[in-house]
């Protein structure tokens, strides 16, 4: 496998094509299993790309730097998603792509801090990382280290009472340096979340709540950009919500026109159409 | 409660004769005979905070209930509130811990084994963070029925991997398994007797000290041998004096760490030839202290007589804790006079 982009500094390159190569190792790992949640990871690849070569500090080579931005993938399955942008970043090597999903591997189908460097907890048991954020976010400020708490958690997560039990928290503690960002795809195991519980407008609920909060296209690098921005900045003393409405299997479209999209089936034959179609789609 | 209660449901009652109240839950564990010390696990850990900046301490809206105020007041800035939120309770330790922090949780037993087990077992215990959990009411210690009465807890965190479990007797456990619980580099569990605790073990035994993983011989004895736990060595002890006058010598070896289980020493004093073994303990009989000690000596072809003392297999009545501990078996009296009916 030629390894499209080599890790490491690669300050100059474009968030698109960041997005873009993101897309394209998760396509590849999903061509080694046969199956994932790649209808996830296509649709996340821009706040991923905008999160890690837009917002956050980290040290490729030193993952636990105490300096970093810490990165919380709440939803476990998403893992191949976070593999992607971790080999993008330089902080796992591209020639373990092939492993994904494997025996031994370092890279497991649901993320787990035990196993892979760069993946900060163990997230698949829906509900947890948004209170691991805010305990991690109150030990920051106790240390007086003043680096971001990145949340990345589903619109599912948001049926789980506990995120709400966070949201209050995280109020309460004024905690100015916590970014949370739903991934809104409206897409759950049994259907859209629209139907499940996830009723009404998003962000006024986190702003009655007390949260500086913002609702953008996810699949817009330049909105994403703006929002970023906009929440790293803010003076005020309070939490952060950036709820990105994105689209699953963005990037490759006969993907994107299924309509069952939690899980989607892709046949043996359609991993190369798909990565033929991305390539079609490659930034200039 | 037994299907035979709930029957009664519409059944009117007067008044008895003699008036015993459902004890608040804030009552401190009644001990004849024994002085107590205020709030062990409070003084305890604040002595410890004042060498170690990393500890901090967190309650679910019941660090009075837990002794935790203590520490609050003391170290308020070390303090977090965190509301009636037991998932986020967890959650946010589980984060402070991953920052290099020591956290002190504290709730009741049920909420934390009940409600925010799936926190602890997944954002704690199996990334093997040092969250220190500490949960009053253990066992059969309040009156208010099932909904406060965490008798299935150490069932539940047995099977839990990496997690460390305790269950004190008395002050002196309670003031030294938290030092101990510091020193784990791992999570653990403990019950916590809070409020006026009795000091039972340094009577019996002066030198008595709290070690964490070791069951120690508190008292020896010829015909039984009680292998106890939590409070329940306390009602053994008390039972063992008793059976004295009665001339049957009873030995009790206290078991206050149920996870590690001290093997060696289990194992060593129930193959000592002659001796009906007893495991008593203020937990449900299913996958508890006395389970533990069946199979660590069945695996090791120790086959001694073998009986159990330990709550049933029930949701337990509402009432007053002296009147559910004779009804249940835990009293110093049903403990003595159910031994005697073995030998």
């Amino acid at each position: 496998m030629t390894a499209e982009t080599p890790p490491g500094a690669f300050s100059n390159m474009s968030l698109e094509m960041r997005a873009w190569n993101i897309r394209r190792k998760a396509l590849l790992m999903g061509e080694v299993q046969g199956q994932g949640y790649i209808g996830q990871a296509l649709g996340v690849a821009d706040v991923l790309a905008t999160s890690y070569f837009h917002a956050m500090d980290f040290q490729a080579e030193d993952p636990e730097w105490e300096g970093r931005d810490r990165f919380l993938l709440s939803i476990g399955h998403y893992a191949i998603a976070l593999y992607a942008v971790l080999m993008e970043a330089g902080i796992l090597p591209e020639e373990e792509l092939e492993t994904y999903g494997m025996d031994d591997s370092r890279m497991p189908m649901s993320g787990m801090a035990s196993y892979t460097p760069g993946m900060e907890i163990t997230g698949g048991s829906l509900g947890h990382g948004l209170g691991i954020a805010v305990g991690m976010a109150m030990g920051l400020k106790r240390k007086k280290n003043p680096a971001f708490v990145y949340n990345l958690m589903s619109d599912g997560e948001l049926d789980e009472g506990s995120t709400w039990e966070a949201v209050m928290s995280a109020v309460q503690w004024k905690l100015d340096n916590l970014i949370c960002i739903v991934d809104f795809n409206n897409q759950q195991a049994d259907g859209p979340t629209r139907d499940a519980l996830a009723v009404g407008a998003e962000a006024p609920k986190w702003e009655a709540f007390g949260w500086f909060a913002q609702e953008v296209d996810g699949n817009d690098l330049d909105a994403l950009v703006a929002a970023f921005d906009a929440a790293r900045d803010l003076t005020d003393a309070r939490p952060r919500v950036i709820i990105c409405n994105t689209t699953m299997c963005k990037g490759v479209d006969f993907l994107e026109a299924r309509e069952i999209t939690h899980f989607v089936r892709v046949e043996a034959d359609e991993w190369s159409k798909a990565l033929a179609k991305l390539e079609e789609g490659k930034p200039q | 409660m037994t299907l035979a209660s709930m029957a009664r449901k519409y059944e009117p009652r007067r008044v008895a004769q003699t008036k015993v109240a459902t004890s608040a839950m804030i009552a401190s564990l009644a001990a004849e005979g024994y002085d107590t010390v205020n709030a062990p696990f409070g003084h305890a850990l604040v002595e410890l905070a004042k060498k170690d900046k990393r500890i901090v301490g967190l309650s679910a809206d019941l660090s009075k209930y837990t002794d935790l105020h203590i520490f609050a007041n003391e170290m308020p800035e070390r303090f977090y509130q965190m509301g009636m939120a037991e998932q986020l309770l967890f959650s946010a330790a589980s984060g402070l811990a991953r920052e290099g922090f020591i956290p002190f949780a504290t709730t009741y037993a049920v909420f934390a084994s009940r409600r925010a087990y799936d926190f602890i077992a997944m954002a704690i215990a199996e990334e093997n963070l040092p969250v220190k959990i500490a949960c009053a009411l253990p066992g059969l210690t309040t009156g208010y029925g099932p909904s406060h009465q965490a008798t299935e807890d150490l069932a539940i965190f047995r099977g839990l991997p990496n997690m460390v479990l305790i269950d004190p007797c008395d002050a002196a456990d309670v003031a030294g398994m938290v030092p101990a619980m510091v020193a784990h580099d791992g999570p653990v569990y403990a019950r916590l007797l809070r409020g006026k605790v009795p000091s039972v073990l340094r009577k019996h035994k002066p030198d008595y000290k709290f070690e964490l993983g070791k069951a120690q011989m508190i008292r020896e004895g010829r015909d039984v041998l009680v292998i106890s736990t939590g409070i329940m060595t306390m009602r053994a002890l008390d039972a063992a004096v008793k059976l004295a006058d009665d001339n049957v010598d009873v030995g009790v070896l206290h078991v206050p760490t149920i996870k590690p289980l001290d093997v060696e020493t289990i194992r060593a004093e129930a193959a000592k030839q002659g001796r009906l073994v007893v495991t008593a303990e203020n937990h449900t009989v299913n996958g508890g202290l006395g389970e533990a000690v069946a199979t660590t000596l069945l695996t090791a072809g120790i086959a001694p007589q073998f009986r159990m003392i330990g709550l049933p297999d029930e949701f337990l009545e509402a009432g007053a804790l002296p009147t559910l501990h004779e009804m249940y078996g835990l009293s110093v009296d049903k403990v003595a006079e159910r031994i005697k009916s073995w030998l």
